[in-house]
């Protein structure tokens, strides 16, 4: 549970395009991490080399080390497969699978990594993870109906029920709010406080008032042009950046002045 | 400005009223055609129902005993092309949307396309010629080592002419259109749910498991009836490569076959007069009903788990 993330140099390419361009950070476990900067800076890319879904696009490729407690993700004979089994990832649209009733959302990952479960160990799983994202008391009499029923906030809390349900060592959330009402947004910054004593999370948002919220540490990512790769501008307690930072772009994004 | 009347009449441009009117009459005609057609075969085929039959082949007692082996025939050799088919169309379709590397699939796309530029009959003849002998051997095989299973006991036909060689044609005929569709259907899977696959730590084959099979499972059974309609209505590929009779029988390797209800009208219609005619006719209603009903229980299939299908 919770494990330290140690970034060293990295490089993000997709084939010859560098889009990110060293970035080294250490993000602490049982700690929400945010991802800030302008459209196109590379920050989401970035996140995505955290659980090697980058990899999903063809040609996408780094350079660089990237440490989870201290176990290399790129090293060699690293599955991503087995990689993203323990760095659980939650999207900016809610993406339960629509042929799959609630129940089934919950229990897709386990069933992927552990083909055997009895009923009752389901269940609980399902009510554990139902109650870990706050959706048990709204969902509990209709488990069985499709989840793409349930609202766009209600999805995507039984995403991230579906991401914790695995029990991940780190949740990766790129801009989970952004899709959704002030009202649902407010139960994920709810939820996220209460996971974050179990989880490292890192999330990525256009939203600073969120990063200002809910986050314990900022990055602050910027891009020079189009065309040049996104680099970390500022990484320091979330604090510090939103009201002292030492960088004049920092200041200058986090006070509205440009992105 | 000035006062308008009451009830301000709503405007409707010329160009709109076109084009309402020429689609409802592009609609109407689809339906005044279809009626045209079921009413054509049921005034022709209702002398058919209590007509002798004696003097028809096989001497059947009445036409139900006639039709009976026909209709069997048709179902049967089209259920074994689309159980030859489907698995074939759907692995094709899946390594040209999700595996082979983009140049390979698009060229091997449209190869698939230009096997449904095949015209039927040439079809046919590479059954008689190419495959009912190739595969005869095969069949002979079969028989002597697993002819303990009903389907494949013996005597073994030896023009290798069967139900099971015109189901192997026909489903080289209908794997086109399901190959297609099927490609299509799995294209639109949403980026974001094979990503939610992915991001649990599916591998790629459980990502297609999770995702893309579900998601394309309604749009598979409607390119499967497409098929199925095909191969239950093909004629002319049946008629040249089955060496027919007048019997219901699952066995596939022997050289007694049931007909199909096209292709025995397709053999026998030259030659037929008088009620023969409607007899004729009348198959060839039965073979719309079993048409309309296989259609009509895919709809019922793909309605039933509506709620899941991810179109809400």
């Amino acid at each position: 549970m919770s494990k330290r993330i140690e970034v060293r140099d990295l490089n993000v390419y997709y084939s010859k395009f560098r889009a990110v361009e060293g970035v080294s950070l250490t993000i602490e476990p049982r700690s929400i991490t945010a991802f800030i900067g302008p459209s196109g800076c590379g920050k989401s890319t970035f996140l995505r080399t955290l659980n090697r879904m980058h990899e999903v696009i063809p040609g996408a490729r780094v350079e660089g080390e990237v440490l989870i407690d201290g176990d290399d993700l790129y090293g060699p004979g690293v599955d991503p497969v087995l990689v993203r089994r323990q760095v659980g990832m939650v999207f900016q649209r809610p993406n339960p699978f629509p042929t799959m009733s609630i129940k089934e959302n919950v229990l897709a990952g386990v069933k992927l990594n552990n083909r055997r479960i009895s009923k009752s160990d389901a269940d609980d799983l399902v009510e554990k993870s139902l109650r870990g994202a706050n959706l048990w008391n709204e969902v509990k009499d209709r488990l069985d109906r499709p989840g793409s029923g349930l609202s766009g906030g209600q999805q995507q809390r039984l995403c991230i029920a579906r991401a914790i349900a695995v029990s991940p060592d780190i949740l990766l959330m790129d801009e989970p709010c952004s899709a959704l009402d002030p009202i649902s947004t407010l139960a994920i910054e709810d939820l996220m406080e209460e996971l974050k004593k179990e989880y490292t999370i890192v999330i990525v948002t256009h939203n600073m008032q969120q990063a200002s919220r809910v986050s314990d540490k900022t990055a602050f990512f910027n891009i020079a042009g189009t065309g040049q790769p996104g680099k970390l501008i500022e990484y320091d307690d979330t604090n510090t950046i939103f009201t002292q930072p030492n960088v004049q772009a920092t200041e200058d994004y986090v006070s509205g002045r440009f992105g | 400005m000035t006062t308008q009347t009451e009830r301000p009449k709503p405007v409707i441009r010329l160009g709109d009223r076109v084009f309402a009117r020429s689609t409802l009459i592009a609609g109407s005609l689809i339906l005044v055609a279809l009626a045209a057609v079921a009413i054509f075969l049921i005034v022709e085929a209702i002398p058919a129902l209590g007509a002798d039959t004696t003097e028809l082949k096989g001497s059947p007692s009445n036409f139900w005993t006639y039709v009976g082996p026909l209709a069997f025939g048709t179902v049967w050799a089209a259920f074994l092309a689309l159980l030859i088919a489907v698995p074939l169309a759907v692995g094709i379709a899946l390594f040209i949307s999700h595996y082979a590397p983009r140049r390979l699939a698009q060229g091997l796309a449209y190869v698939i396309d230009l096997l449904a530029a095949v015209p039927s009959v040439v079809f046919g003849l590479w059954g008689i010629k190419v495959l009912a002998p190739a595969v005869q051997p095969v069949y002979a095989w079969l028989t002597d080592n697993l002819g303990w299973i009903p389907i494949f006991s013996g005597p073994v036909s030896g023009t290798g002419r069967t139900i099971l060689t015109v189901a192997i044609v026909l489903a080289v005929m209908i794997l086109p259109i399901i190959t297609a569709m099927a490609r299509e259907v799995f294209l639109q899977t949403p980026k974001l749910h094979e990503e939610a696959a992915l991001a649990l730590g599916a591998t790629r084959w459980e990502m297609v498991k999770m995702a893309v099979l579900p998601f394309g499972r309604s749009g598979l059974v409607s390119a499967s009836i497409l098929g199925l309609g095909r191969a239950l209505g093909e004629t002319m590929a049946v008629a040249m490569v089955l060496s027919p009779s007048t019997v219901i029988s699952f066995v596939l390797l022997q050289s007694e076959n049931p007909n199909t209800i096209a292709s025995n009208i397709a053999l026998n219609f030259p030659e037929a007069h008088g009620t023969g005619v409607n007899v004729l006719i009348a198959t060839g209603l039965i073979l719309f009903v079993i048409t309309f009903a296989v259609n009509f229980i895919a709809r019922a299939i793909v309605a039933r788990r509506k709620e899941f299908s991810g179109a809400n």
